[in-house]
């Protein structure tokens, strides 16, 4: 390896920490809900606290989004290659479930909580 | 990495040949990686063996050659061993890594290791940004860092197998000139 090898892994290395450390900073408190996206458009906001099973069965194919314990996981999916399901549970405000083949994205958001204040006033 | 080129494909036909081995040499890469699980926690990544063409062509062929090289392989392979989606993350992903490291092959102080991690980053990025274009959501940049250390990684193993090669292809290429 040349010394300027060591320029580009440092380079990358830096970036990927500094991305981290922003997502990090820029995430992390509990969300309210979560926020579920097909082809970009909305489709629907769940709220964390409530226990729920969502199907979703698009021309892409079928979901079932399940939230418990204020987490949100997919439960089922009929893609191929089932990534959503091994992403796991999300709770934290911009964590995100990504099914690429059925183009469908669940994040978390604070949405709920907003809500939580209006009443507290 | 300055590469001396001396005329390197010699005849048309030379040239059309050394193409169609590039190809298919390429195309026998992506299918023996689909048997190499190479698990980083997060889905999708792979090896980039398919890389070991691009790095080598670029040391004797015209870059253009090999651009299409690269673009061909990664259309048949989708074809074959993929789905319509996997091509357009694969084009991305080749189209950018190509450029980055085609534009260093023409630059002094990078070693071919240097050379392919820069690309098999330059890989991801690419595959990334096509994500979040198609389902519309930037915070798939949350998966950038582990997938930035993860072209890191299997760039400087693909440039590593890449310098070993290197020596008996060029060997390979004067025994047939």
């Amino acid at each position: 390896m040349k010394k300027k090898d060591f320029l580009i892994a440092g380079a990358v290395l830096l970036l990927a920490g500094v991305l981290t450390l922003v997502l990090r900073l820029s995430g992390g408190d509990p969300g309210g809900a979560v926020q579920v996206k097909i082809d970009g458009k909305v489709v629907g906001t769940y709220a964390l606290v409530e226990e729920q099973a969502v199907p979703f069965d698009t021309d892409y194919g079928h979901n079932l989004l399940v939230i418990r314990d204020g987490k949100a996981h997919m439960e089922e999916a009929d893609c191929p290659d089932h990534y959503c399901m091994e992403q796991g549970e999300i709770e934290k405000t911009g964590e995100t479930l990504v099914c690429l083949p059925h183009k469908l994205v669940v994040e978390v958001v604070s949405g709920e909580s907003s809500d939580v204040d209006v009443v507290a006033k | 990495m300055a590469v001396a080129r001396k005329s390197p494909t010699g005849t048309p036909g030379r040239r059309v040949a050394l193409d169609g081995i590039l190809v298919a040499l390429a195309m026998l890469f992506s299918y023996i990686e689909t048997f190499i699980p190479f698990n980083f926690g997060v889905p999708g990544i792979k090896l980039g063996l398919a890389n070991l063409v691009v790095l080598l062509g670029l040391t004797f062929l015209p870059a253009l050659d090999v651009f299409l090289v690269s673009m061909v392989r990664i259309l048949l392979s989708s074809l074959l061993f993929g789905n319509v989606m996997s091509l357009w993350y694969s084009l991305a992903g080749g189209i950018l890594s190509f450029l980055c490291m085609w534009l260093l092959t023409r630059r002094e102080g990078y070693s071919l290791i240097g050379i392919s991690m820069a690309g098999g980053v330059m890989h991801n990025i690419g595959q990334v940004l096509t994500a979040a274009l198609i389902v519309q959501t930037i915070q798939l940049a949350g998966y950038l860092p582990v997938l930035l250390v993860a072209g890191l990684v299997t760039g400087a193993i693909v440039g590593a197998l890449a310098k070993l090669l290197m020596p008996r292809v060029q060997k390979a290429l004067e025994s047939y000139a």
